[in-house]
């Protein structure tokens, strides 16, 4: 672990304490998990701190853990991973925050703290149907307008449930169920640990 | 007394200013912008989705088309994520090369986004002086990918293969005589590299008729002076990265801040804007352009005399050379689990970010140890710029609006995926 990143993880937990659920170093990168009842003051406080100085959200992705390991996950379903980048520092961090409720996961919106949360909280929940509460303009912003359902969760599938064509006899655009098959070329394989080990090559 | 309402207009989908399908529901008071809504996804194709079902190489030409002016620099964010997940080393040639790709890429965009920038604005002759030198840079991505934009050139663990020794030539037409096509073929008798040479000691000339014709022009003053400001502050708090928060003043640059690959090993600068306007803003696209310009030539120096591998000698990562799988056993089984099940890559979760022309873009992959990805998420500059449109054009003229989507260098296919 570099000399910085260990500044870093030391800060957090000082800072944070145990509002940090945990924190992982990885691969030269810096995971917090914290619950979903203190990421608004941990947001706050990330980019607020002086030690900290986290000015800039880069990123938030929702996740579904629904099929993470063919199954082998048991924590909840859905998440955010939302990536922080410090111009003054020049670190970064990535702030993991499970949703309670599995059938109606409801996060706060950090649109307060990052205004450039607003879109990516839209587009998070487009794509997976987190809520986000406190979010000044909650629309769906990459599919299509009247559009149902969230494409992003792993039990939608690839090829959706509607599909459009112009139809010329009613002379206007119409929606039918999809008429293409579900194709899967080369199935998706989980392998024993260290099967084909990279470091072996 | 008159009635006086605001009133709505549709910009876009289908406008020549709007860079794509950007729809833009602008509320004018007169001609004064109140409230600009962008509505994205008319160009949504499910690029995150459909990667979770594929593996992980199958996904690399996915990646040119998701910002399709500055291809290769997608899929070096995409490689980067992936070899991180690995564990693997790229090779020291190949690390090169991707640079100079990254470069000519930057120099790709520039010169596209500058070009349409002054079209949208008026300035009509730019973008035909700008094509003319894309031809060339294209040519170079189609000597070496046989692409001329959406190459798939870089692979996890390095790049596909070698700079080719010969560049594609004009060949006589019904358009172009035999006098024509010798004088076009000129500079391509020798290898690639020698052809990208001779064209870094042209462009620094080209980039002086440019400035010839936008810097000093009045006309183009008045259209991007003070327009679209913004403070370092808020570029910050909108997310703003790459020219967009250099140009407010940020020396904010992952090139010299995080270097990846070997970009603490080349010399060059990173320039910064004063107020934040669309024209700080052009004049630091105008000078990365030169930047870039240096940055190949000490790359192809460099080149010249490191032969060496281009990809990762890893066979469980990138496949083994086509003779070698042709005359060994082991290689075949190699070559055929590697095109058919394809890698298996280690469980974790990272985020790779390069230096984009436009500005950060990064890739978050998570793998669960599958042949696919599980997750990967793709953070695209121009999403978090167009984002920031309603704050920034309220308040301008509507014909303002198009000098911000062009400062902003909006291309569909990152923002929407």
């Amino acid at each position: 672990m570099s000399p910085k990143l260990e500044r870093l993880s030391q800060v957090l937990q000082e800072v944070l304490g145990d509002k940090l659920r945990s924190i992982v170093v990885d691969r030269g990168e810096v995971t917090i998990d914290v619950a979903p009842e203190n990421y608004l003051g941990v947001a706050q406080c990330l980019r607020d701190h002086a030690d900290l100085c986290f000015e800039e959200l880069v990123d938030v992705s929702g996740l579904d853990y629904s099929t993470y390991g063919n199954g082998a996950w048991s924590g909840k379903r859905f998440a955010i991973a939302v990536h922080l980048l410090s111009v003054a520092k020049n670190w970064r961090l990535r702030l993991k925050v499970f949703a309670d409720n599995d059938d109606f996961p409801v996060l706060e919106s950090v649109v307060g703290i990052w205004p450039s949360a607003n879109w990516y909280e839209r587009e998070t929940f487009d794509l997976y149907g987190i809520m986000f509460s406190g979010h000044p303009d909650l629309r769906r912003i990459l599919t299509d307008y009247g559009f149902v359902g969230h494409p992003f969760r792993k039990d939608f599938p690839v090829t959706g449930y509607v599909e459009m064509r112009y139809d010329a006899e009613q002379g206007r655009v119409v929606y039918q169920p999809v008429t293409i098959e579900p194709r899967e070329n080369t199935p998706r394989i989980v392998r024993e640990e260290n099967y084909g080990d990279v470091g072996h090559g | 007394m008159a009635e006086i309402r605001n009133y709505t207009i549709n910009f876009g989908p289908q406008h020549p200013s709007a860079h794509g399908v950007l729809r833009l529901v602008l509320e004018l008071d007169g001609e004064v912008v109140e409230r600009a809504d962008p509505h994205i996804g008319l160009l949504h194709r499910g690029t995150e989705k459909l990667a979770e079902t594929r593996t992980w190489i199958q996904s690399v030409p996915y990646m040119d088309r998701l910002d399709y002016v500055s291809m290769m620099c997608n899929e070096h964010a995409y490689c980067m994520a992936i070899e991180r997940l690995l564990g693997i080393e790229v090779p020291i040639r190949a690390q090169y090369i991707r640079v100079m790709f990254d470069e000519i890429t930057r120099i790709l965009n520039h010169l596209l986004g500058i070009g349409t920038h002054a079209l949208d604005i008026g300035a009509m002759t730019m973008v035909l002086y700008t094509f003319r030198e894309r031809e060339d840079l294209m040519d170079v991505y189609e000597a070496v990918s046989g692409a001329r934009m959406h190459a798939a050139y870089y692979r996890p663990g390095g790049v596909y293969r070698d700079l080719p020794d010969r560049m594609p030539q004009y060949e006589v037409n019904k358009f172009k005589n035999a006098n024509t096509v010798r004088q076009l073929n000129e500079s391509r008798q020798g290898s690639m590299l020698d052809f990208l040479e001779d064209f870094t000691n042209r462009f620094n000339g080209y980039c002086d008729d440019y400035e010839t014709l936008l810097t000093d022009n009045r006309i183009w003053k008045q259209r991007t002076v003070g327009i679209g400001v913004v403070t370092p502050e808020q570029a910050k708090a909108w997310g703003f990265t790459g020219v967009m928060l250099r140009g407010s003043g940020v020396p904010w640059d992952l090139r010299k801040k995080q270097p990846y690959e070997v970009y603490d090993q080349v010399e060059f600068d990173v320039p910064v804007g004063k107020t934040g306007d669309c024209y700080d803003r052009y004049l630091v696209r105008m000078e990365e352009m030169r930047q870039s310009n240096r940055i190949i030539k000490q790359c192809i120096e460099w080149l010249r005399k490191n032969p060496g591998p281009v990809i990762a000698d890893n066979h469980k990562v990138a496949p083994p050379p086509r003779e070698r799988m042709k005359a060994n056993m082991e290689e075949l089984i190699h070559h055929f689990k590697l095109f058919t099940e394809g890698m298996h890559v280690p469980a974790g979760e990272v985020y790779a970010a390069v230096e984009h022309p436009k500005g950060e873009f990064g890739v978050y992959a998570v793998s669960d140890g599958a042949n696919k990805p599980y997750r990967l998420k793709m953070r695209a500059p121009g999403f978090a710029h167009l984002a920031a449109m309603d704050d920034i054009a309220r308040g301008h003229m509507i014909a303002d609006v198009v000098a911000i989507i062009g400062t902003m260098d909006i291309v569909f296919g990152e923002i929407d995926r």
